[in-house]
């Protein structure tokens, strides 16, 4: 039966021209990455509520489907048929574009995540800066939003966002610098494979000040709390996306989620090793040996982090975040690559290259 | 026509079109937006030339960050555009004009033939193998034959730096900024005053 | 590739000016405002041993380094000597000067060691990338410079224009060298000049990026019809910062030139010839005839750059030995008289006040005789009268053009340059015949006083004896 289709389908897929079957390919492993991808985002919200739910003793969602199992598509649902209000006055292409652009780069990042040995969608040379250019540019949608929306409130958390965005990117460049010095590469599978050996021999101990720095960075690329004064709903009732509603809102909501996966899967990646298990030694045995699994649990770790800072750390104040990131986080790194460049040259300690 | 043809052909095309935008745009805002999508495309133009440091760094540099900051200051200064525009029409003739005969010169001047390039069409560059990785490439020739301009090109950004900062930073005597090691080393003494005073009589 | 292979031991001048530059900059971060004088004293400490290597690295062998971007020849020796000099003898006109009007800071000082290391830089440089970063490192920091008093309106609307303009220049000469490029296939002066050579006719696309890259040249010289920045820059920069542009750039913006069209470019040298002519006469021309409308000294002596700027092309243009040691010689004096015409002009200011109007030097002799002498040198040098040494380098210079029997060129520049004799000689009258207005004392610092008769003395000097700095002029391009 199988047999049969092929043989059907196989001379139609060798008589199309060679880009259209590039490019069907390439579709077809986005979407099975997309999907997966979706899913976790929208769990994610889920799993936030209930997190955070329990760290300040209460349940959480618990009423649509078993243990509240079916809110996230109770969500999704209910945002997609709300209806998108677009404001008078407001730029209306760029108003439904900004969304758009912030989703984009989000998703566009995946490309070159390896999820295990040799399975990722390119192998880019420069992967490292890849991924930089693409996070570099969610900060587009948040500025676009906040003009586009004709709103005070909106463009002050637009100008916030950028300008916090911008700080925190120069830092966590920096911290990125040191990780390609130590994998002397800017490919993620060569950098991953440097970190082969077991927990001792992953990158969080050699660039431990690098590796705080950057997950800090993170979460304030991300706009997320402690550093949500992009939102701060206090002072300018929820910023950039104050004027969104419906799907419009929802997809600035999977963007944002989409980028705190792809920051807690960057810091697994580049610090702890990827899929590389943490018994260095057991690599043959089955679940303790090197694997995807081992990848999910530690991205999964770092998206707990995430919400545990959240629910732990009151706001910071926004000068306060600025000399953060420009005084304390700026010096950290460049000193901490100094220190690493003497290091190499010197041929001392897991420097050595 | 082969799938980097295509390829090159729809970035040129986006490039061109978003160029003309960026020049004939109402809104200022839209020209900045138009010339990050020619910055982007540029770059994927820079990627099919294997070249894909310098298209990874453009992105990284020029749209996330400079063409950000850019936008930031348009979108603050909200350019009145009706005021810019005006005379517009009345100049546009004479300015396709200029822009014509200086076309027509330059393609005398500087046309492919001037470069011996119109002999048997354009060569496409040689291919290099899969192994060749373009920033090693750019690395090396940046810290060994161009050492000494690049160090150069280092102090000019410092000097950038020196001069932005000394252009705009000013110390207001009248900004209060809070010192987080002074919060923290304050004492009793500092703050508290403990008098002693008589226990006033009831009247 | 080592190290060794770079040859860096040559640039140690450089280098150690960068060191002590950056040293500056951190220093006085720390230093409170009262002990800035410790900024000052460090910036002309390192100039002196900047000074000193220069002199102790000097060699008449042409040393190429760091795989061919930095050449060290006799030519070069000599005119970062000067440079060096030039910025010192600033500085030490600077302190009070900055002091009364309350911008005595750091940055002004590490903005001057950074420009002077990128004079030094397009001296040195055999590579039109070096050449480029060494123009754009000097200009940053003059339009910094430029607008430095920050209060000041005036000083804010020059240095936006000086940007503006100099933005325009220098893409202009990157459009040129990248046609340069297009054609030679390299961007190393030496190996242009031989692809240049190999050329059997005339190469249109050449010549485009020639015109291009004497545009901008002319651009950040200040020749007509480029000049246009100039007047605005000198007179709304604050006067220590107008003498620091009008002196050793020139020095610097000469050696590009050398470098560009005479090294480079010189199998051209048929037509760059011409268009060196008409800049030489218009600058000649609009600089002499327009100063003479002028009111404030300072824009008049602005367009009197331009002027000798058109002399300068004079030698240029004349392309051979003589002619180019003949612009050298002009180059060096025409800096040092300049440095001592803003020298007073400062000496004449105090707070609040900037002397920088004609009427404001009325009765110079009866304040100081001294100092009225001292710019009774500076404006005869100008001039081009004989005792002073701005007569020989006029004389130079048009024997220079004389001798490719261009002898109508020389005439024109009689002309003009007795048109300029007026505005001089004006400035003598209000001097010597005029009553003073006010009877200020000057009160300037006596490091001041003296490093200004010395400089008006050397212009004298080099007057009376002219043949040991014109020997060195000639020595260089044999």
């Amino acid at each position: 039966m199988i047999e049969s289709m092929m043989s059907f389908v196989m001379p139609i897929w060798e008589w199309l021209p060679m880009w259209i079957q590039v490019l069907v390919t390439n579709v077809f492993f986005i979407v099975i990455i997309m999907v997966p991808l979706m899913l976790s985002v929208a769990y994610v919200t889920y799993a936030e509520r209930k997190i955070i739910g329990y760290m300040q003793v209460r349940i959480g969602p618990n009423r649509v489907g078993p243990r509240g199992w079916l809110q996230p598509i109770a969500d999704a649902v209910k945002l997609m048929f709300k209806e998108i209000i677009i404001p008078t006055n407001s730029n209306r292409f760029l108003f439904l574009f900004a969304p758009m652009l912030s989703m984009g780069p989000a998703l566009a990042a995946w490309a070159v995540i390896p999820f295990a040995d040799n399975i990722q969608l390119a192998d880019v040379n420069a992967g490292l800066l890849y991924i930089l250019a693409m996070t570099s540019m969610g900060v587009y949608g948040v500025i676009i939003a906040g003009w586009a929306s004709n709103s005070k409130y909106a463009m002050l958390g637009a100008l916030r966002s950028a300008a916090q965005v911008v700080a925190y990117e120069i830092a966590m460049g920096f911290a990125l610098v040191g990780v390609l010095m130590a994998g002397g590469s800017l490919n993620l599978g060569d950098i991953i494979d440097k970190q082969a050996g077991g927990f001792f021999n992953w990158f969080w101990l050699p660039l431990l000040p690098l590796m705080v720095v950057y997950f800090i960075s993170g979460v304030a690329e991300t706009n997320r709390a402690p550093f949500d004064v992009a939102e701060g709903e206090s002072e300018i009732v929820a910023g950039f996306h104050v004027d969104y509603s419906g799907m419009a809102f929802a997809v600035f909501f999977l963007a944002e989620y989409a980028n705190i996966i792809m920051i807690a899967a960057l810091t697994s990646l580049l610090f702890f090793g990827g899929w590389m298990s943490p018994f260095g030694s057991y690599a043959d045995v089955p679940l303790l040996g090197n694997g995807f699994h081992w990848f999910v649990i530690k991205t999964m770790f770092f998206i707990y982090m995430f919400l545990w800072i959240r629910a732990t750390f009151p706001r910071y104040r926004y000068d306060q975040i600025m000399r953060l990131g420009w005084k304390v986080f700026i010096p950290v790194t460049i000193v901490w690559i100094f220190v690493e460049a003497v290091m190499a040259v010197m041929q001392i300690g897991p420097w050595a290259v | 026509m082969s799938f980097t043809e295509i390829v090159f052909y729809a970035f040129s095309a986006i490039m061109v079109v978003a160029a003309l935008g960026v020049i004939s745009a109402r809104n200022p805002v839209h020209s900045a937006l138009s010339l990050v999508l020619t910055f982007f495309a540029t770059a994927a133009i820079w990627m099919l030339l294997e070249a894909e440091f310098l298209a990874i760094t453009l992105v990284l540099v020029y749209v996330g960050a400079v063409m950000v900051l850019f936008l930031f200051v348009v979108m603050m200064l909200d350019i009145n555009i009706t005021q810019m525009r005006a005379g517009f029409m009345r100049f546009l003739p004479f300015g396709i004009l200029v822009a014509l005969i200086l076309a027509v010169q330059m393609i005398l001047v500087v046309g492919p033939a001037n470069f011996g390039l119109d002999v048997a069409g354009f060569a496409s560059p040689v291919e290099h193998a899969a192994d060749y990785s373009n920033t090693k490439e750019l690395g090396r020739v940046l810290y060994t034959d161009y050492v000494f301009p690049f160090e150069i090109a280092a102090v000019i950004l410092l000097v950038a730096i020196v001069a932005a900062i000394s252009l705009t930073m000013r110390r207001r005597p009248q900004t209060k900024y809070q010192t987080p090691g002074k919060q923290v080393m304050v004492k009793k003494e500092d703050r508290l005053r403990i008098i002693k005073m008589q226990t006033e009589e009831k009247q | 590739m080592t190290l060794e292979m770079l040859n860096y031991a040559i640039a140690w001048p450089e280098i150690f000016l960068l060191i002590m530059a950056s040293l500056v900059l951190v220093v006085d971060v720390f230093l409170p405002d009262e002990k800035r004088n410790v900024t000052y004293v460090i910036s002309q400490l390192s100039l002196i041993v900047t000074m000193a290597m220069i002199v102790m690295m000097s060699s008449n062998e042409r040393i190429i380094a760091f795989n061919g971007v930095f050449v060290n020849d006799a030519f070069a020796n000599v005119l970062k000597l000067f440079v060096v000099g030039i910025v010192a003898m600033v500085f030490v006109y600077s302190r009070r000067y900055l002091i009364e009007r309350n911008i005595f800071k750091g940055e002004f000082y590490v903005l001057g060691l950074f420009g002077l290391l990128g004079m030094m830089v397009m001296i040195s440089a055999h590579h039109f990338l070096s050449l480029y970063l060494g123009l754009e490192l000097l200009s940053l920091s003059l339009y910094a410079m430029v607008a430095f008093h920050r209060d000041n309106a005036n000083a804010s609307e020059a240095a936006m224009k000086y940007f503006v303009l100099g933005a325009i220049a220098s893409g202009m000469l990157l459009y040129g060298m990248s046609m340069v490029y297009g054609m030679t296939g390299t961007l190393n002066i030496e190996e242009v000049a031989k692809a240049i050579s190999q050329q059997q006719e005339m190469n249109i696309v050449l010549v485009f990026g020639l015109v291009f890259m004497l545009i901008g040249v002319a651009f950040k010289l200040g020749a007509v019809p480029f000049h246009m920045w100039i007047p605005d820059v000198y007179q709304g920069a604050p006067t220590i910062v107008t003498s620091y542009i009008a002196t050793a750039p020139k020095i610097a913006g000469f050696a590009m030139v050398m470098r560009l069209l005479v090294e480079g470019m010189g199998g051209l040298h048929a037509d760059w010839q011409l268009m060196l002519v008409i800049l030489s006469v218009l600058s000649m021309a609009i600089g002499n005839v327009v100063a003479i409308a002028q009111t404030n000294l300072k824009r008049m002596l602005a367009y009197s750059t331009i002027s000798h700027v058109g002399f300068i092309m004079l030698g240029i243009l004349s392309a051979n030995n003589a002619g180019y040691s003949a612009a050298m010689f002009y180059t060096l004096t025409y800096a040092l008289m300049s440095l001592g015409a803003f020298g007073i002009i400062m000496l004449l200011a105090r707070a609040g006040f900037e002397a920088d109007n004609l009427s404001d030097l009325k009765g110079l002799n009866q304040r100081s005789p001294w100092f009225a002498f001292m710019m009774l040198i500076l404006m005869f040098s100008m001039a081009g009268v004989p005792p002073t040494v701005g007569f020989w380098a006029k004389l130079a210079v048009l024997k220079a053009v004389i001798d490719i029997n261009m002898l109508w060129l020389a005439l024109v520049a009689v002309f003009f340059s007795i048109i300029g004799v007026f505005y001089y000689l004006r400035i003598i009258k209000l001097m010597y015949f005029d009553d003073a207005e006010e009877n200020a004392p000057l009160h300037n610092g006596r490091d001041m006083q003296v490093a200004l008769s010395a400089n008006g003395l050397a212009i004298l000097a080099l007057g009376i004896y002219p043949s040991s700095l014109m020997a060195l002029c000639i020595a260089v391009f044999s």
